[in-house]
């Protein structure tokens, strides 16, 4: 497939490190575009602030970079006034879970028709490496020099407990998964979040080794340390500490915030 | 539809809600907050029976985000709220100055600061209006002082933000806001309404901060064939981040300057008896009926008193002001916070020209009494 026809060009190269994760996301963002068919005026990417947040630069769809946390803010706002364009909203863990937490939970909630891709590097990338609400209890991070004394955030179990209608999750290594997750959540209606594991060798790779530290070993950390929901269910909790636990966490038919709003244009106007 | 106008008693708040469908406003997020929560309860019915939304944010942070992004595809978008809510919402409403997106928000002032007075009025967020996001930016700001320009100036603030691409708030206060009189409601047929101007160029040769003539760069809507890029951070011509210096130093002067060559337009005040006088009382807002009454008063006794309201308060009437004060020896400035607009006066006077301030801050309106005794306690 023809990835060039959605990227702009002349934006390259983008200002992601060597070994970053954030590209292999964004090339399964195009594709599942691609696949879908969709229209390149009709998609709006939108973005907080992070390493993440820069994507929507590259691409050659309506973009727009917003303030840190508040993208879907931003998003439910051009959905609601032009229904017809498809949202995609790009993330950080922190840009999500911390700063933009509230309004993940709400969106959530709500269960508007907005697609966020989660990107969890377990890390504040864009400002050095700081710590994250994602960053595993004990692990090192700038602001946790002696190891991190918080308790993580479960991105996909706070999405789904929070009632968003499509909440899957998975890590750059699994590619084709990563395809049919996104795949799925495009064409639900409602809100649905990906949540993707990806590497930042360059802040955590570096501070926790034993994750990995380039691209490629942090890759191999994911493949071998990802089981799926299906053989989670199997196993006691000590064996799935620090394991991170793929795949389609819920699925479910629900009314969405713009079918509930037209009962509502209905009801106005009868 | 009929060409006359309607008479109807109503209250502040609720004016500027049929102001704003009036204006053809069809997008409204935000979050409860006394004195303005009526705007957001008589929105709640009308926006979705003319096909607009109304939604009911988590917070003031997402309620501007939301306006924003409905703006940026294309509905004339508005939020209300409160000191408290108007303080949250400061980032975003920087990013919508950085970006340029036309958007009305209502600050129904409160005394403060913090959760203050939350019943009363207030004039305390003057400054805030004009500086309360970080970064040297313009800003358009308007004070209605009756139920009437409540809903007028809500009319002219989605055209002035649709004109200038630009935020625009309507700082009212709480006496105005829950004050009830009677109306005139003009037909819409003698309603003028602007709208943002479209680019007309193929979408590859769309610039959205162009350096046009005008200042004001033309602005497509999300979602109408021009794939462009949107940012907070310093952008070129062509909307994408830079760092070079001097084309940082372009835009930004663009942006800062942009209303310059506009002013006409953007200013608005009542001036009455300004010609020749030997005192000129200056007031905005919710005081200026007070001061107009003083003004009355004052002429009785035989003090020729002129009176100037500010309609428009930022930008700042520097020109008319400076104007003004060449003509007398004092001014009086009532107003609902500790003089903040008297102190911006006080920049463009001459050093001979007296101010004097008469202001209250707990929440009890400035009577028109007060302001004569004032200008008496000084002879
Ligand atoms: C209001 C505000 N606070 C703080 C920042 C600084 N900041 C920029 S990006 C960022 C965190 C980025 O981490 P994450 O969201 O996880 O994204 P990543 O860079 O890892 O992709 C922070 C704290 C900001 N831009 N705005
Ligand atoms: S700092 Fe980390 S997240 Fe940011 S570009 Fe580099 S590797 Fe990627």
């Amino acid at each position: 497939m023809d990835y060039l026809q959605y990227l702009r060009k002349d934006k390259m190269p983008h200002i992601w490190c060597d070994g970053c994760g954030n590209g292999i996301i964004l090339k399964a963002i195009i594709r599942a575009v691609d696949k879908l068919g969709w229209k390149k005026d009709d998609i709006a990417l939108v973005s907080g602030i992070g390493c993440s947040g820069r994507t929507p630069g590259y691409v050659d769809f309506n973009t727009l970079h917003t303030t840190h946390g508040r993208a879907l803010s931003f998003s439910t706002g051009i959905k609601l006034a032009k229904p017809n364009m498809h949202l995609i909203v790009v993330s950080g863990d922190g840009d999500a879970t911390a700063i933009g937490g509230n309004h993940f939970i709400h969106a959530a909630r709500r269960n508007i028709d907005l697609n966020l891709i989660v990107f969890n590097n377990y890390i504040y990338g864009m400002t050095g490496g700081q710590a994250s609400p994602t960053t595993p209890t004990g692990k090192f991070a700038s602001t946790t020099p002696y190891g991190n004394p918080d308790s993580p955030f479960h991105i996909s179990e706070l999405a789904k407990a929070a009632g968003a209608s499509y909440v899957a999750r998975t890590t750059t290594y699994h590619t084709a998964k990563m395809d049919r997750y996104m795949q799925q959540a495009f064409q639900n209606k409602g809100f649905s979040v990906v949540e993707i594991l990806t590497m930042c060798p360059t802040s955590y790779g570096r501070a926790n080794k034993e994750t990995g530290e380039t691209g490629v070993e942090m890759l191999s950390f994911q493949k071998e340390n990802s089981i799926s929901l299906e053989k989670a269910k199997e196993m006691d909790e000590e064996e799935i500490k620090g394991k991170f636990v793929t795949g389609v966490y819920i699925d479910r038919d629900k009314p969405s915030y713009l079918e509930n709003y037209q009962e509502i244009k209905d009801k106005a106007n009868n | 539809m009929s060409n006359n106008s309607t008479a109807k008693l109503m209250q502040g708040n609720v004016a500027i809600a049929h102001g704003a469908i009036a204006a053809g406003c069809r997008f409204f997020a935000g979050y409860p907050i006394t004195p303005s929560s009526e705007i957001a309860e008589v929105l709640s019915k009308e926006l979705p029976a003319v096909d607009g939304t109304f939604i009911q944010m988590e917070d003031e942070i997402a309620s501007i985000g939301a306006v924003v992004g409905a703006s940026i595809a294309g509905a004339k978008s508005m939020t209300a709220t409160s000191g408290p809510g108007f303080s949250l919402k400061q980032e975003n409403l920087g990013m919508a100055v950085m970006a340029e997106v036309p958007l009305v928000v209502v600050d129904v002032q409160r005394g403060g600061p913090s959760t203050g007075l939350p019943t009363k009025g207030s004039q305390g967020d003057v400054m805030q209006a004009r500086w309360g996001t970080h970064g040297d930016h313009p800003i358009i700001a308007i004070a209605p002082s009756s139920v009437e320009e409540c809903y007028d100036m809500t009319i002219r603030a989605f055209n002035l933000a649709e004109q200038y691409r630009t935020p625009v708030i309507i700082l009212t206060d709480e006496i105005i806001a829950h004050l009830t009189e009677k109306i005139e409601i003009k037909p819409a047929s003698k309603i003028e309404l602007y709208n943002r101007g479209k680019p007309n160029v193929a979408p590859e040769k769309y610039l959205p901060y162009k350096l046009t003539e005008s200042g004001i760069p033309p602005m497509a809507n999300f979602g109408e064939g021009y794939r462009y890029h949107i940012t907070g951070l310093v952008h070129d011509e062509t909307g994408f981040p830079t760092n070079d210096e001097k084309e940082a130093h372009r835009q930004l002067m663009r942006l800062n300057t942009k209303f310059d060559q506009h002013m006409d337009s953007i200013l608005d005040y009542e001036e009455i008896n300004t010609k020749n006088m030997d005192l000129l009382l200056v007031s905005y807002g919710a005081p200026a009926r007070s001061a107009k009454r003083a003004m009355k008063i004052m002429q009785k006794q035989g003090v020729n008193a002129g009176y100037l309201r500010l309609k428009t308060i930022w930008p700042f009437a520097t020109d008319k002001i400076k104007k003004l004060s060449r003509k007398v020896d004092t001014i009086i400035v009532p107003e609902m916070n500790l003089g903040q607009i008297a102190g911006e006066i006080e920049r463009y006077i001459p050093d001979n020209t007296e101010i004097i301030r008469v202001n209250h801050v707990n929440g009890e309106a400035i009577k028109p009494q007060e302001i004569v005794n004032a200008m008496i306690k000084k002879d």
